[in-house]
């Protein structure tokens, strides 16, 4: 069953054509992913031919996609100046799921898209600036690798998407049920908690793995809301414990404040919350794989 | 980006929000000229302030009132040069002297929680807001923004009643405010704080300081925004780095880091510090985020500005391949390497994994490069980077 994206997962690509998108399609497809239209005012009615032979239709719209095709999720590789745009596009076509790759889009943009999205209630955003979502085996929406890990019963959600591939190849001797990266934007559309609650009501997961970094306090209200509601072990890691006060490391969103958004800060909370938090990532698969084999007794 | 009070405050202008004269000097000279300009404004006062980029000047000595233009001089001669945290004066704002009857205090910024923005608005001004904060959070009214609605007249209606002010104040106070979301929304802003925002003793209000911090990643919108960068004050390697479009943060240590993803980079950072602890506290000597797909030419330059760094005494190359690929790391590695010759002496400790690793692998061995440790895993790789820092220098 997995999270969000599924064996029913239909998946459009807006901005396909671009060399983004081109790259990233055939590594979707061939990943086993139900890639079944690119988006592309200018382009739309050709066909785009990739490796295996498989030859997928551009639309006009997003809309025009899902009519044609029963779409039901859009992966969004549009530079960032049109980012909006294209999100708005995929909202009022009311697909259920965004993903949104582009890095470097304007936090205004996406607070804007994102409370649209809000507003309408159609569809959930993932992003931007992610790697997108993987379930592997099934489908894979966005830039994880699909060759890290296969399938498993250890969910994972991360700000970020290097981190999430050293995690997965940590731990592909279990596998995943699917692996979401959230990325490190300030405004994101999906949070830890919302894939914290997806997987605690997920059928197919055992275990969660939490991946976080410095700034903001997404963390600390992911520790309180597993504190409450996650009777699954949950194993985090912490990024960011040496990142100097002021200095934005790489994410836009990755930024100590002041005394606020620190690494101890995060690590402390999801501490007391029972969260079992490594020092490295490799100290946090250690403990993901002693609780794993605690399961399977 | 930060801006400048004095950068803020032509912002501000711009926008219609209601400041004081202010004109910048770097020099006692040009701040005596400035204060001959404005003072007549103000009966002959005016304040000269250090343009630092951060708080606590007041405290420190960076603010005084003058009352003529030989006491501007001589102000400008103490302030200019001044250490105020660490950050050194290199220019002041002389301001038209204000007769404040009382200080509020405005901001607007990002919400990350809620993901929207937030007003903050207090009848208290002038003291840090955190302290308010903390110590009266009922004077502190805070409402939330819809970004795709913002502040208009209803909303700032909202706002100053739920600050309490009074009610001959409000429309004044609410039309300012107004003109602060114009500020946030058209230039991009991820904060807009105005402490004190003040009404005069004629009434009016009027913002007297401002913060100011611009989003980057709308630069593409905002062609003007490129010149209030402080090139000057600039770290020369984290200059370098951006001419080069390369992710770059220096900090104080002896292990060059460069990865790929801002994740996987600063987990390297504290990996490294870490294993530094076994090693008489060595610790990372930088962030660099060379991102995803990197070409060898990328990870080259990378790895040029790492060696630029004198305080570097070994380097840690941390790449998990997703979109990039090993073998373009390892080639941009002995590009470089080659490229620095015998000059080159200090050690690289290389752990490569994902795609493309094999070959990645191969290449390093091929070349077998004296300087060059492979390693298989990041926890080993980062503890061999800090013991090589550690080693006296050969000489």
């Amino acid at each position: 069953m997995a999270i969000f994206l599924n064996a029913d997962s239909k998946v459009i690509v807006q901005g396909m054509t671009g060399s983004e998108g081109m790259k990233h399609t055939q590594r979707m497809l061939k990943s086993g992913t139900d890639i079944v239209g690119g988006v592309n005012p200018r382009k739309a009615g050709t066909t785009v031919d990739f490796e295996g032979g498989v030859s997928v239709p551009v639309y006009g719209t997003v809309k025009e996609a899902i009519e044609a095709t029963g779409a039901n999720v859009s992966v969004i590789f549009v530079p960032a100046q049109f980012t909006k745009a294209a999100a708005v596009e995929a909202i009022d076509a009311e697909i259920p799921l965004a993903v949104v790759i582009t890095e470097g889009v304007a936090v205004k943009d996406t607070a804007e898209f994102y409370n649209y999205a809000k507003e309408t209630g159609t569809t959930r955003i993932v992003g931007p600036n992610c790697p997108g979502l993987i379930t592997p085996g099934v489908s894979n929406a966005g830039i994880i690798p699909a060759d890290i890990s296969g399938t498993g019963r250890i969910g994972l959600v991360s700000k970020s998407g290097t981190l999430t591939y050293q995690m997965m190849y940590e731990l592909r001797d279990f596998g995943f049920s699917s692996a979401v990266g959230i990325g490190g934007d300030p405004i994101i559309g999906t949070t830890h908690i919302d894939c914290l609650e997806a997987f605690q009501n997920d059928p197919d997961t055992d275990a969660i793995v939490m991946i976080g970094e410095i700034g903001g306090d997404a963390e600390e209200r992911a520790a309180a809301y597993i504190k409450e509601h996650v009777t699954k072990p949950v194993v985090g890691y912490v990024a960011g414990f040496t990142a100097p006060e002021g200095k934005t490391m790489g994410h836009a969103g990755a930024i100590v404040s002041g005394s606020s958004g620190t690494a101890q800060a995060k690590k402390e909370a999801l501490e007391a919350a029972g969260v079992k938090v490594g020092k490295t990532p490799s100290e946090t698969a250690d403990l993901m794989r002693e609780i794993m084999k605690d399961l399977a007794k | 980006m930060d801006l400048f009070e004095y950068q803020a405050r032509d912002m501000f202008e711009k926008h219609g929000v209601p400041v004081l004269a202010g004109a910048i000097a770097t020099t006692p000279e040009q701040a005596r000229a400035a204060a001959e300009q404005i003072g007549p404004k103000s009966g002959g006062v005016t304040v000269v302030k250090a343009q630092v980029k951060t708080g606590g000047r007041g405290k420190a000595g960076g603010v005084k009132v003058t009352k003529s233009p030989d006491e501007a001089q001589a102000a400008a001669e103490t302030i200019l040069g001044m250490d105020i945290k660490g950050h050194t004066v290199g220019t002041v704002m002389i301001a038209q002297g204000a007769r404040i009857a009382e200080e509020y205090y405005f901001s607007i910024l990002l919400d990350r929680a809620n993901r929207t923005y937030l007003a903050m608005c207090s009848k208290e001004g002038g003291m840090e807001i955190e302290e308010l904060a903390v110590e009266r959070p009922e004077a502190l009214a805070r409402i939330a923004v819809d970004p795709n609605t913002g502040i208009d007249a209803a909303k700032a209606q909202e706002i100053v009643d739920a600050a309490g002010f009074d009610d001959a104040d409000k429309a004044a106070i609410a039309d300012t405010i107004q003109k602060l979301w114009t500020v946030y929304r058209d230039e991009d802003a991820t904060l807009v704080e105005v402490n004190p925002l003040v009404k005069t003793e004629d009434g009016d209000i009027v913002a007297l300081d401002g913060k100011v911090t611009l989003d980057e990643n709308a630069g593409f919108r905002h062609a003007d925004h490129e010149a209030l960068e402080d090139k000057a004050h600039a770290d020369p390697l984290e200059a370098a780095a951006k001419e080069k479009d390369l992710n770059y943060v220096k900090l104080d240590g002896s292990v060059g880091i460069i990865g790929n993803g801002a994740g996987l980079v600063m987990s390297t950072l504290d990996v490294v510090a870490y294993a530094g602890e076994e090693f008489g506290g060595q610790k990372p000597a930088n962030f660099l985020d060379i991102g995803g797909g990197a070409s060898a030419e990328v990870m080259a330059n990378g790895l040029h500005i790492i060696l630029s760094d004198p305080q570097v005494k070994s380097v840690f190359v941390n790449v998990f391949g997703g979109i990039t690929s090993c073998d373009a790391v390892a080639n941009g590695i002995v590009g470089a390497l080659d490229a620095l010759g015998d000059e080159e002496d200090r050690p690289l400790v290389v752990r490569l994994d994902g795609n493309n690793v094999e070959e990645g692998r191969r290449i390093l061995q091929e070349r077998n490069h004296p300087l060059v440790t492979i390693e298989p895993t990041m926890d080993g790789a980062a503890r061999r980077a800090a013991e090589l820092a550690a080693r006296p220098a050969a000489n």
